[in-house]
């Protein structure tokens, strides 16, 4: 089966084409946040790259998140539209397992952290397992300085990865117990998303668009503001 | 190049809708999804919950208008999408969406300009309106008198040098705590109303082609917080009818001027009754022709849409795929 990814939920807008085969091709561009511009010519240079009409496609697999609103809606729409108007199934995956899954080689617990812009990090943990990692905590938003200090409280050592990890690189550079992952792993990757998707499509985890949602993990600011006030 | 049938997205504010028209003028389905429930409760949309609320929408409403049409995915020729003016969170969701549909389906893609979308509404209830024509488009976001004298070709003779119209009746709405959106509450109200109790401004009523609604909408607020115990049908009244006066009046003045075969309204506050009530007046005095295109076709929605992208792609061919959301795109003029 072939899959499409789409992956746009930090500052870095990417997709990919794949199947049993691996993947046949891929682009992702960082141009600073212009998520909406670079997608869909994307597409359409990788599905011309992979030598594949999109009408081939038998599922999508999009980054639902958490990451950059604005981005991860841009990849979410298209990704919706485009499993819609070819009715087949999607499969959504965290941006956070993304950043994990490539660096599954390693012996510590992995930390991924996707930067949530306002001083604030999404993050989630991993521990590795044979031919992947598997999550341990629920993606979630915190200060960087708390998830270090969480960190350093339980006194596991960690692997860091992730662009949350270099926007802070502050706070998580000195911490103690605390490595942090090469900077080419500090985005999802489009490559992965198709690699994780496929293996999901062979267990026939598939979901239909109206059930993809975007992880947000904030509320819009007005709607925490209106009920702290109704709350009050 | 030439498409005849067009699917339409609009996202530019808190509509989330789409339509099928066959060449620019029949409607074949509009579905309209509003989320004015969802922002009622802030007094004006928020950007945030509007953008969301569009992702989750979007594909339904597609759906339903492809549904309702009673087409095949496969007779849809070109995907048209609003990308400016407007949030530019909630125009990147039409926009994604219109360029993921025209890449599977092989077909155009064409951005278009809400305030040229909505300059073509009147055109899906009268294909055959004459030009030159004034058009006052008035709206929450935007209010302009234009003059269109022929397909794609316009003049834009002046807009408002603060306060959209609409946007005045929404904040004295709020400040008389009368709800959201001010348009319909103070509309209703109006009809039960004096309009000649209280005397408001008329701000830069002969002077050139700008509007100007600040002045009136602090004159309102200050005559409430005075007069606590006004009757608010007079003063919504007083209000709906100072503004409609200088608009018509503009509206009259330009069409004398530029010749014009008629005069027609757009936007929502288009759909305001005082507004429509006067402008036939002055139409049927002066010896031109009204149009008044119907409500749904004043406020937001993705068939006029598809009825301008129509002209755009004749005229322009498809736009390239790597256009993104314009939230202060202007109205393309001549000269
Ligand atoms: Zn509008």
């Amino acid at each position: 089966m072939l899959i499409l990814g789409i992956e746009s939920a930090t500052a870095r807008v990417g997709c990919a084409i794949g199947g049993h085969e691996g993947v046949l091709a891929s682009a992702h561009s960082s141009r600073g946040r212009r998520h909406a511009e670079a997608l869909a010519p994307q597409i359409e240079f990788v599905a011309e790259q992979a030598g594949v009409s999109l009408r081939e496609l038998g599922a999508v697999a999009v980054d639902v998140g958490p990451g950059l609103y604005t981005g991860l809606r841009v990849g979410v729409t298209t990704a919706l539209s485009i499993a819609t108007t070819l009715r087949v199934p999607m499969i959504g995956v965290s941006s956070l397992d993304l950043l994990a899954f490539p660096v599954a080689l390693t012996d510590r617990k992995i930390v991924a952290v996707v930067d949530a812009r306002r001083a604030e990090v999404f993050h989630a943990s991993y521990r590795p397992v044979p031919g992947g990692v598997q999550r341990i905590s629920e993606p979630a938003v915190a200060r960087p300085g708390d998830l270090v200090a969480a960190i350093e409280a339980d006194g596991e050592p960690v692997l860091v990865v992730g662009d949350g990890a270099a926007a802070h690189g502050d706070v998580f550079g000195g911490a103690h117990g605390v490595e942090l992952a090469d900077d080419s792993f500090a985005h999802p990757s489009a490559g992965s998303l198709v690699a994780l998707a496929h293996a999901r499509a062979l267990r026939e985890e598939f979901v239909r668009p109206d059930e993809i949602e975007p992880l947000y993990l904030r509320r819009p600011d007005a709607e925490a503001k209106w009920d702290a006030k109704a709350g009050s | 190049m030439t498409a005849d049938l067009i699917l339409g997205i609009e996202t530019s504010c808190d509509e989330t809708a789409a339509a099928l028209v066959a060449r620019g003028t029949d409607v074949m389905s509009s579905v309209v999804s509003s989320q004015i429930e969802l922002h009622r409760r802030y007094g004006g949309v928020v950007p945030e919950v509007a953008s969301r609320a569009h992702v989750e929408l979007l594909m339904p409403v597609v759906a339903q208008a492809i549904v309702e049409a009673g087409v095949e995915d496969r007779a849809i020729e070109a995907v048209a999408a609003t990308h400016g003016p407007g949030l530019v969170g909630a125009l990147l969701v039409g926009v994604s969406a219109a360029k993921a549909m025209s890449l599977v389906w092989d077909v155009p893609f064409v951005a278009m300009n809400h305030l040229e979308a909505h300059l073509y509404a009147a055109f899906l209830e009268e294909p055959e309106l004459e030009m030159p024509l004034v058009i006052l488009l008035v709206s929450g976001g935007h209010t302009m008198l234009v003059v269109m004298e022929d397909h794609l070709r316009y003049r834009v003779l002046g807009g408002t040098v603060d306060d959209a119209a609409g946007e005045a009746f929404d904040k004295v709405a709020r400040h008389m705590d009368l709800g959201y959106p001010g348009g319909p509450v103070i509309d209703e109200l109006a009809m039960q109303g004096d309009a000649s109790a209280i005397a408001f401004p008329r701000a830069m009523a002969n002077d050139g082609w700008d509007f100007s609604f600040s002045g009136v909408k602090t004159a309102v607020i200050n005559h409430v917080r005075r007069h606590p115990d006004a009757d608010v049908r007079d003063v919504a009244a007083s209000f709906q009818e100072a503004v409609v006066d200088v608009l018509v009046d503009k509206a009259r003045r330009a069409a004398r001027d530029v010749g014009a075969k008629g005069l027609c309204l757009a936007g929502g506050v288009a759909a305001n009754s005082r507004l429509r009530e006067k402008t036939l007046d002055v139409c049927v005095a002066d010896g031109y022709r009204a149009f008044l295109p119907s409500r749904s076709m004043c406020t937001d929605n993705a068939a006029m849409v598809a009825a301008a992208a129509w002209w755009r792609l004749q005229a322009d061919g498809p736009s390239p795929l790597d256009i993104g959301a314009n939230p202060s795109l202007r109205l393309p003029v001549i000269g």
